[in-house]
């Protein structure tokens, strides 16, 4: 090892970063990691995969909503996406980097190299969950862009018919698919939310995405079970329809505040309980 | 910060975990300036003093202060001017050298980013620095760990066993590093198992065994309380042995194949070597004997009471 820099006077008030200067570097981090791209990839290749299907066969998915006109203008290629895509695909994407990004540290044992700098705690936890959330929604839009792109290619970028059988122009169109999504985005949130839990409490990268996606199932299955009806309302799985009140005329507004609040009450106990869990926890490892 | 403050003092550190207690009432006051060796065995609770030192753990007893200030008390504020690593460090594998140095040096802030280049070359790991972290040996990765931690411009400098997996030349150049930091005013305090790399960078000890202090203070007089014990060797050890057990003034006495070692005054060794001569045993070698570190370390620690479980791994098993 050769000369050593000569040490000056530390300084008393060192300058401090900001939460964006450690949201900046999470986000590289992402963008260093193999499973990011896998969740990407994933949001790129189904709807390409959903095309490819739509192309070969003669029908398509009449019984859905816009399944119909799928064939007719490519505006509902997303929106059909969207449907299929609320069962496993987001669930999937979204659990894959919340659940990981906190476990991920103890899994490298980086956590003591990150908290021993001149961050605090709270600031590493909010550029976390800011990394994830950005990343699912990064996965969103990439998926809707590729469904838009391709729908547009293949069939064109017609006026659609809303729910309520009115013409939407193609712009409006646009702009309502832009809409449907951050409604999407909702429910979507309360996942990452609990898989951002899971990892945070777990310190284990595979039990807060397979947890994750346990619950997400589980939540799907009970809104289909009969006798327990009354849950329905106030489970995730059932939260991610509510962008199709965005298609009614005139827009129904009444499925998304619901989605908020419901989605809201998984999600802030989810991210408090995350939280304190993160600020209070002796870094053993 | 004041520089009037000690670098390190910590009063009443505990830290249980469950029904074991892997830090037990530890108190310990590193000076500036001084380069402070942490001694014990493993699971003694060396690395758990260390994390609550950094703010990793939170002691659930006592406090510790870093130059006038408790992390626990005022954050990562209080590790201004200090830097280190407990256990090995730990880097991103997917990100380069350099990248894991600029990214702690983001999260630094101020100007620790224009220091990467000259760390690096400190720890000569600049032409390694766009390899991938995960391709690193275990000594590449002990380098890289000083690298971040110079990062930090520190006047504190908290490592544990730095030179653990280092080659014998890695091991060489980590302790005339450690030495030319300390030279230029940077207080270190070392945690290490090698009694040879202590006894050449530290001044002051302290001996930890089961969480519990058993000494602290300089180096120099732990050593200085070894004086007064005395090796015979004679023509005859058993009769020397009996002899010297019915002499006044003469302690400790113990077989040390060959020969006998013990502790006494002047008087007493003087009057011991004439009831041997007396007796016709032979004198073939009497010679004062300071013990060493090493020697010193072993009876502390193996004095000290069985832990009932190695309290570090005790602390796995709960994190796990």
């Amino acid at each position: 090892m050769t000369t050593v820099p000569a040490p000056r006077v530390a300084r008393d008030a060192r300058r401090h970063p900001g939460v964006g200067t450690v949201y900046a570097w999470e986000l590289r981090k992402l963008r260093a990691q193999k499973r990011t791209y896998i969740g990407l990839g994933a949001a790129a290749l189904v709807p390409l995969i959903f095309v490819i299907a739509l192309l070969s066969s003669s029908g398509g998915p009449d019984e859905i909503p816009f399944g119909r006109y799928v064939k007719q203008t490519g505006l509902a290629v997303p929106l059909v996406g969207l449907l299929f895509s609320s069962v496993w695909l987001f669930p999937l994407i979204a659990a894959l980097v919340a659940g990981d990004i906190v476990s991920s540290e103890d899994n490298h044992g980086t956590l003591k190299t990150i908290l021993t700098r001149s961050t605090e705690r709270w600031q590493i936890f909010v550029a976390k969950l800011l990394a994830a959330l950005s990343y699912v929604f990064a996965a969103l839009v990439v998926f809707v862009g590729v469904g838009l792109v391709l729908g547009g290619a293949c069939w064109g970028l017609d006026p659609l018919t809303s729910l309520s059988g009115t013409q939407i122009p193609a712009g409006r169109g646009m702009l309502l698919i832009g809409a449907s999504a951050l409604a999407y985005l909702i429910p979507l949130i309360a996942i990452a939310a609990i898989a951002f839990l899971l990892s945070t409490v777990t310190h284990n990268s595979a039990a807060a995405v397979v947890g994750t996606l346990i619950l997400s199932f589980m939540m799907q299955l009970l809104a289909i079970i009969s006798g327990l009806d009354f849950m329905a309302p106030y489970l995730l799985s059932e939260q991610f329809d509510s962008w199709q009140g965005l298609l009614r005329d005139p827009t129904d507004w009444a499925p998304i505040t619901h989605a908020a609040w419901v989605s809201a009450c998984y999600a802030v106990p989810a991210v408090l309980w995350a939280f304190l869990a993160f600020v209070r926890r002796d870094v053993a490892g | 910060m004041s520089t009037t403050q000690p670098a390190v003092q910590a009063r009443g550190l505990v830290k249980r975990y469950g029904r074991i207690t892997a830090v037990d009432e530890v108190d310990l006051t590193v000076k500036a300036g001084d380069v402070y060796g942490y001694l014990g065995p493993n699971g003694a609770g060396k690395t758990t003093t260390l994390r609550m030192m950094l703010g990793l753990i939170t002691p659930d007893a006592g406090s510790v202060q870093l130059f006038g200030r408790d992390p626990l008390v005022e954050g990562v504020r209080a590790l201004d001017g200090v830097a280190g690593f407990v256990e090995a460090p730990r880097f991103y594998p997917y990100l380069t050298g350099r990248r894991n140095l600029e990214l702690v040096a983001a999260l630094d802030g101020g100007d620790a980013a224009t220091r990467i280049d000259a760390v690096l070359d400190t720890v000569e790991l600049a032409d390694r620095a766009r390899d991938k972290v995960g391709g690193y040996s275990h000594g590449m990765r002990q380098r890289l760990g000083l690298a971040g931690a110079l990062l930090r411009d520190p006047r504190l400098l908290i490592l544990d066993e730095p030179a653990t997996g280092l080659d014998p030349a890695g091991m060489r150049d980590m302790r005339r590093l450690i030495r030319r930091l300390a030279d230029e005013g940077i207080t270190v305090l070392l945690s290490s198992h090698l009694m040879a790399e202590v006894e050449e960078l530290c001044d002051r000890v302290v001996i930890i065994a089961s969480g519990r202090v058993r000494y602290e203070g300089a180096l120099d007089d732990l050593i200085a309380t070894t004086a007064g014990r005395y090796e015979l060797r004679t023509t005859d050890d058993e009769r020397a042995h009996q002899i010297a057990a019915a002499q006044r003034g003469i302690d400790d006495l113990a077989r040390d194949a060959p020969g006998l070692t013990f502790a006494a005054g002047e008087g007493a060794a003087a009057a011991l070597s004439i009831a041997l001569g007396e007796a016709g045993v032979g004198i073939t070698a009497l010679v004062p004997r300071t013990a060493t570190l090493e020697e010193l370390f072993f009876r502390m620690t193996e004095e000290a009471p069985a832990p009932d479980a190695a309290p570090e791994l005790v602390a796995e098993e709960v994190r796990a």
